[in-house]
């Protein structure tokens, strides 16, 4: 199943090779032109010389991660995320360290001999290491090298009637939701651009644009679903099982208001549930690609994740599905106006 | 019987304090080495291995706890998510995000314990632990009546967690504490049908450790025993940790000094490691409390007690970490103890 081996396979920002052998060995049969740039994003161009409106369509790659950024003279391994995670969800994880993929655990003090008061305050990322079961320092760095990255380990698994329960959900439903797209029949060109480095800073998505210079371009996502006990109806930014979410603005971008009319009219039509994003935070690489040279209409079409960036994260798959049908039903509607043209 | 691979099976089993049966039925396939099997009115595993002596022969008693704590739940919201409480000493700060077993009564349903996300939480909030009462289980349901079809409040929940496999022959996972002392005795075992010994030996699975040395209450009891060695977990040295508070890992069982040690039994126990070269640590203990040597000492007219304890890692987490190596030690250190029993000795323990 493309999900659970797009969510198993390990891309950090930067390191994002395992996730793009995959995705490209996925993409070729469909695409006529499969390149990659300077900074490792993978451009999958179907119809590269046809004429009619440039679309693409956008997810990225990378995943948070940590980076091992010291070896203590007793072999255990200090660390720093790498992308935003709140350092609460790390303690007593297994992870996966560096290219010789070594196994390890974030450990801490025994419950017997904290004192209460100690219980009540968060880990820091520096009180925390990450346990391999070297000796010394010299036996772990014949396993590991600073720089390298330490994943999660956590296994694609089905929740419930229609849930899925994976790491990397953000934004490897993208990347699986543009592998599908791309196998749309359209006669104009269609560019799916997976990007690399969204976690630290939007920074693949815009030397891609520069490149494709679309005329619409649609970001594929996976963001945050907050409808847990504890939150307020009204902050929860998106909600599983209510179909994909459509932002209408976030802090990198307002997306194109025409356009995303345009798709809620046509979820409409389609009898397609949709959800408005209800938060106003976090980014997308549509604030990069909207500002690329001249300008390009975008939008921002997520699938509700619960507990991103965080070891294990939750997905409706209907939702997904949503995020297909309403995409694929917009590249149908352009294909009709082509025609008309 | 590789017993490394029982250890394994038996950490990734679920076994929470008083629902010890599945694991209790998993022990006893992996002992062919018992003379004869019996459970107690609790629940305890007996494990009895004759010895060759003239009867009456001594009694020893060797007792490991098979219980694990867990969570238990206590409400579903409406919107399907599940509240638990615990059973056991769990840290609040190691449960985020944690996956968990949810045994439902359909049997067992995966989750995850999940919290609010951290952009709607006030600033600060992340400096502070996510309390236990805001941490809920997301199994995937979307309203109560879902969640109700599959789960009941009073369901148990186990941390999910595969055994890894880290370098040398550490070992991390779950319930290690004190599935490590199962698995010490099942090597002991092993040992003791490659040699003689006089002496009866009876390995006990014990229950409901976690909550109050329950199961080693009556399991000795019933066996009276002339000898008892609990075998449990210890604080291995690990980041943060002073080390007058813990035991070395990879460097065998730390042998106990304390209130609840024999004098005799720690003498011949430090004898028997030393003569056969079993690398052991001392293991002063002036608070006697908390593991079954505890409850074993003051069962009837009183049982010699001695304690030995494995050196473990982040205990009560779901990445508790020790040597397996530690394991065959603690073992093959029983086993030889065992063999060079005799009535004098064990006579000689009421003689102070």
């Amino acid at each position: 199943m493309l999900l659970a081996r797009l969510t198993q396979a390990n891309g950090a920002p930067g390191q994002e090779r395992e996730v793009r052998d995959l995705i490209r060995s996925e993409v070729e049969p469909h695409a006529h032109v499969v390149k990659t740039d300077a900074l490792g994003n993978l451009l999958a161009i179907k119809n590269p010389d046809a004429p009619g409106p440039k679309v693409m369509i956008a997810a990225h790659m990378d995943e948070v991660a940590l980076m091992i950024v010291g070896i203590d003279k007793d072999g255990y391994l200090k660390f720093r995320p790498i992308g935003g995670v709140d350092p609460r969800v790390l303690v007593a994880k297994s992870v996966v360290v560096g290219s010789k993929k070594t196994l390890g655990v974030i450990g801490s003090k025994p419950i017997h001999l904290q004192r209460p008061e100690e219980r009540e305050k968060a880990f820091t990322v520096q009180e925390m290491v990450i346990d391999i079961g070297a000796k010394s320092k010299e036996e772990a760095e014949k396993l590991v090298k600073l720089g390298e990255i330490a994943y999660f380990t956590t296994a694609y698994e089905e929740l419930g009637a229609n849930k899925v329960k994976a790491k990397a959900l953000d934004d490897r439903v993208g990347c699986a939701l543009a592998i599908r797209l791309l196998q749309e029949k359209v006669s104009f060109p269609l560019i799916a651009a997976f990007t690399v480095q969204e976690e630290v800073g939007l920074r693949g998505a815009g030397v891609a644009a520069y490149q494709i210079e679309p005329d619409i371009a649609l970001v594929l996502e996976g963001t945050t679903a907050s409808d847990v006990p504890g939150t307020d109806e009204h902050k929860q930014a998106t909600a599983l099982g209510q179909g994909p979410a459509i932002t209408v603005m976030d802090r990198s971008v307002i997306p194109h208001p025409q356009l995303v009319q345009e798709l809620l009219a046509l979820a409409a039509e389609k009898g397609i549930p949709v959800q408005v994003r209800r938060s106003t935070a976090g980014g997308t690489d549509a604030g990069q690609i909207q500002l690329s040279k001249a300008g390009v209409k975008v939008a921002v079409i997520s699938v509700p994740c619960r507990y991103i960036h965080s070891p294990a994260a939750i997905m409706c798959k209907d939702d997904f599905e949503g995020a297909y049908q309403l995409v694929r039903h917009y590249l149908a509607r352009l294909e009709e106006r082509a025609g008309l043209s | 019987m590789d017993v490394k691979q029982v250890f394994r099976t038996l950490s990734e089993a679920s076994g929470i304090s008083g629902y010890e049966l599945e694991l209790a039925k998993l022990i006893q396939q992996s002992c062919p080495w018992a003379d004869e099997v019996r459970t107690d009115k609790l629940g305890n595993l007996i494990m009895l291995k004759k010895g060759q002596g003239p009867e009456p022969r001594p009694k020893v008693m060797l007792a490991a706890h098979m219980d694990e704590i867990g969570l238990v739940i206590t409400k579903i919201e409406k919107e399907g998510f599940l509240r638990f409480s615990t059973i056991g000493g769990f840290d609040q700060r190691v449960l985020l995000a944690q996956e968990v077993v949810v045994h439902g009564r359909q049997g067992a349903l995966p989750g995850i314990i999940g919290a609010k996300p951290p952009h709607i939480q006030a600033p600060g909030e992340q400096s502070k632990a996510v309390k236990m009462e805001d941490l809920f289980i997301d199994a995937g349901f979307d309203s109560a009546e879902e969640a109700e079809r599959s789960v009941r409040v009073g369901d148990l929940v186990t941390i999910k967690r595969s055994v890894v496999d880290l370098q040398g022959s550490l070992l991390a996972g779950k319930a290690f504490d004190d599935r490590a002392g199962v698995a010490a005795i099942l090597e002991c075992f092993k040992t003791l049908s490659t040699i003689t010994h006089q002496a009866d030996v009876y390995g006990v699975a014990t229950v409901q450790e976690e909550v109050g040395l329950r199961g080693a209450i009556t399991s000795t009891y019933g066996i009276i025993p002339d000898i008892g060695i609990a075998i449990d977990v210890g604080f291995g040295d690990s980041p943060g940790l002073p080390e007058t508070d813990t035991i070395k890992v990879s460097h065998g069982p730390g042998i106990a000094i304390g209130p609840h040690v024999h004098p005799k039994l720690h003498a011949r126990m430090v004898e028997t490691a030393k003569e056969w070269n079993i690398s052991y640590s001392l293991d002063p203990s002036p608070y006697p409390g908390g593991t079954d040597a505890y409850a074993i000492q003051v069962a009837r007219a009183g049982v010699a007690t001695i304690l030995l304890s494995i050196p473990l890692r982040y205990m009560h987490t779901p990445v508790e970490t020790l040597d397996y190596q530690d394991i065959q030690r603690t073992g093959r250190l029983m086993a030889m103890f065992i063999a060079g029993l005799d009535h004098e000795f064990v006579e000689g323990l009421t003689c102070f």
